[in-house]
């Protein structure tokens, strides 16, 4: 008697065929959400590239809101953007550092840190507004400002900034930190002009990416910061100041002629993709040009 | 006196006992070897030298390890210096994401040097001493990783020398590499053995017996023999010893 097993026949086809079937769905699915985003952009584009012009981009809102530009809110929102990277960027990258390279790993402070980073990164923005006005603008009376709202988004955007760089130092090899101690690098020094360095590509990217959260966020800055109308340019952080997004809401909510206004929410709403467009294709300029800088091939 | 004392090493890995009880004098301009099965702690002895394995938490050392006499575990110890005097060279090249050139001035630098001059000098120096100058002068700001992995390691050499170290501990320094460029490295330990005392860990027997004046076998975390190489190689005093070089071992 022949012992020798036969393989199955048809059984590869049959296998080949739920490859095929799997893939398609994954690529039906995909094509959904890449139509929908385009039908997103596609509808933005539609209705509030009309408005757009020079005047749209570097004048106030004139009118009642109904007529003129936007330039205070495009301006706040550069401000706010800017104040949340002083407050997040420093702090969020040290925390980031002492987590992978000081603290023992298994220790309780990294848990804890860490926890509390991963809850920090789950509450509704809007909370965050609420702590803001209690802290900063009320207890530490810094009022509704610019300070005031900085402060807040920093907070809003420390958990985000303080995970990517302790991801990014996570994959750096600890040969490389060795072959630095072992030249009688002090530990700082290591970290400074050989770690960093290495996980510069990608702190950069979730940097960026923050900057691209905290330009679309409203809540937070809702009771901190943000001005109904104030169309001439803060002179100080104690200043408020219009930000796109709230102005997009509030003159998509309320206002003299909400029918008029229509026009100008859809400009600012393109204008605000527009900015989060150009800070993601900054983000992914950035991490190429570090990783040539890391890594040149000659 | 030995350039290297050891006295009663013993070594916990938390409560793994990694070495027992290890005691030997190494002597100035000497290359001592050491070999053995894997896991036989001679990674963890050489990387007690520099301690390197001070960077592992839930260790401990008992015994004493003296280097030109000092006792590199007393309390007040600069180890940085320690490490600036006692080079290393790891068993995978591991250059930085730098050019050549600051690849080398790197250890010049964080030990405070900041004369230009003499810091161009010394990266030639040390990548000549590292027959490596002829193949990158004309390319000292290319990245490191643009080189080949033997090229890597020997930047690897020339960087752990540029600082001017006494002594030299290499761990498996030519395991990674081609024939060709293992051969190369061996050369070079037999040039930098005027300059420095070399201490290599090493799984290849021929090389051993190549480069080294010494040779000390370990097996178990124990230092079973530990002599002169060529007697080591044909006249062993144990039979372990003979065991392991002939390999006839497990
Ligand atoms: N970080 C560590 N934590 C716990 N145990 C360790 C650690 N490093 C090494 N050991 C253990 O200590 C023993 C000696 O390890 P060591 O690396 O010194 O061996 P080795 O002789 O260098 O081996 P190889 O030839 O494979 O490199 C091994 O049993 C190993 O499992
Ligand atoms: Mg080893």
């Amino acid at each position: 008697m022949d012992t020798t097993p036969t393989y199955p026949t048809g059984y590869g086809q049959s296998k080949r065929r739920a490859q095929r079937a799997a893939f398609g769905i994954f690529r039906t699915l995909s094509l959904i959400i890449v139509f929908t985003l385009f039908a997103i952009l596609g509808f933005i584009i539609y209705k509030g590239a009309g408005v757009i012009s020079w005047e749209f981009l570097a004048e106030a809102p004139t009118d009642g809101m109904t007529d003129g530009g936007i330039f205070p809110a495009i301006v706040g929102t550069l401000l706010l953007m800017l104040g949340s990277a002083i407050v997040a960027f420093p702090i969020g990258i040290m925390s980031g550092v002492y987590m992978n390279e000081y603290a023992s790993k298994s220790g309780w402070v990294v848990k804890f840190i860490r926890l509390m980073t991963n809850n920090l990164s789950g509450i509704p923005s809007i909370v965050f507004g609420l702590f803001g006005m209690a802290l900063f603008v009320k207890y530490l009376g810094f009022g509704d400002s610019i300070l005031a709202g900085s402060l807040t988004l920093g907070l809003l955007s420390l958990p985000l900034v303080i995970r990517t760089t302790e991801e990014a130092l996570k994959d750096i090899p600890d040969s490389i930190r060795e072959g630095s101690l072992a030249l009688g690098a002090t530990k700082l020094q290591t970290i400074w002009k050989v770690v960093l360095p290495m996980g510069m590509p990608r702190i950069m990217t979730g940097l960026i990416l923050s900057l691209g959260r905290v330009s679309g966020e409203t809540a937070p800055i809702l009771f901190t910061c943000a001005a109904y109308f104030f169309p001439q340019l803060p002179t100080s952080i104690f200043d408020q100041c219009m930000a796109l997004p709230y102005h997009l809401y509030v003159i998509s909510t309320s206002g003299t002629d909400i029918e008029a206004q229509q026009p100008i929410a859809y400009g600012t709403a393109l204008v605000l993709i527009a900015i989060v467009l150009v800070i993601n294709l900054l983000a992914g300029w950035f991490r190429r040009y570090f990783e040539k800088r890391v890594k040149t091939k000659q | 006196m030995g350039k290297i004392e050891a006295k009663e090493v013993h070594f916990h890995y938390g409560t793994f006992h990694a070495l027992k009880g290890i005691s030997m004098d190494i002597t100035e301009h000497k290359v001592v070897a050491f070999i053995g099965p894997s896991g036989c702690g001679k990674s963890t002895f050489l990387r007690l030298f520099n301690r390197m394995n001070d960077l592992i938490p839930g260790t401990q050392l008992d015994g004493s390890i003296r280097i030109d006499g000092r006792d590199i575990y007393a309390p007040g110890t600069d180890v940085d210096d320690l490490r600036k005097n006692v080079g290393m060279v790891f068993q995978r090249p591991n250059p930085f994401p730098k050019s050549i050139f600051d690849n080398i001035a790197y250890g010049l630098r964080v030990n405070g040097i900041k004369d230009k001059e003499f810091i161009r000098q010394r990266v030639e120096e040390s990548l000549r001493g590292a027959a490596l100058w002829d193949e990158v002068k004309n390319k000292l700001n290319a990245s490191a990783y643009a080189l080949s992995g033997g090229q890597q390691q020997r930047l690897c050499i020339a960087r752990a020398m540029a600082v001017s170290p006494s002594v030299l501990l290499m761990d498996e320094p030519a395991s990674a590499l081609d024939p060709i460029s293992t051969a190369k490295v061996e050369e070079l330990i037999c040039e930098l053995r005027k300059e420095v005392t070399i201490v290599i860990v090493t799984h290849n027997m021929q090389q051993a017996s190549r480069v080294s004046d010494m040779t000390a076998f370990f097996y178990m975390g124990e230092l079973v023999e530990y002599d002169e190489t060529k007697t080591i190689f044909t006249n062993p005093h144990e039979e372990a010893t003979q065991n392991y070089i002939t390999g006839r071992f497990g």
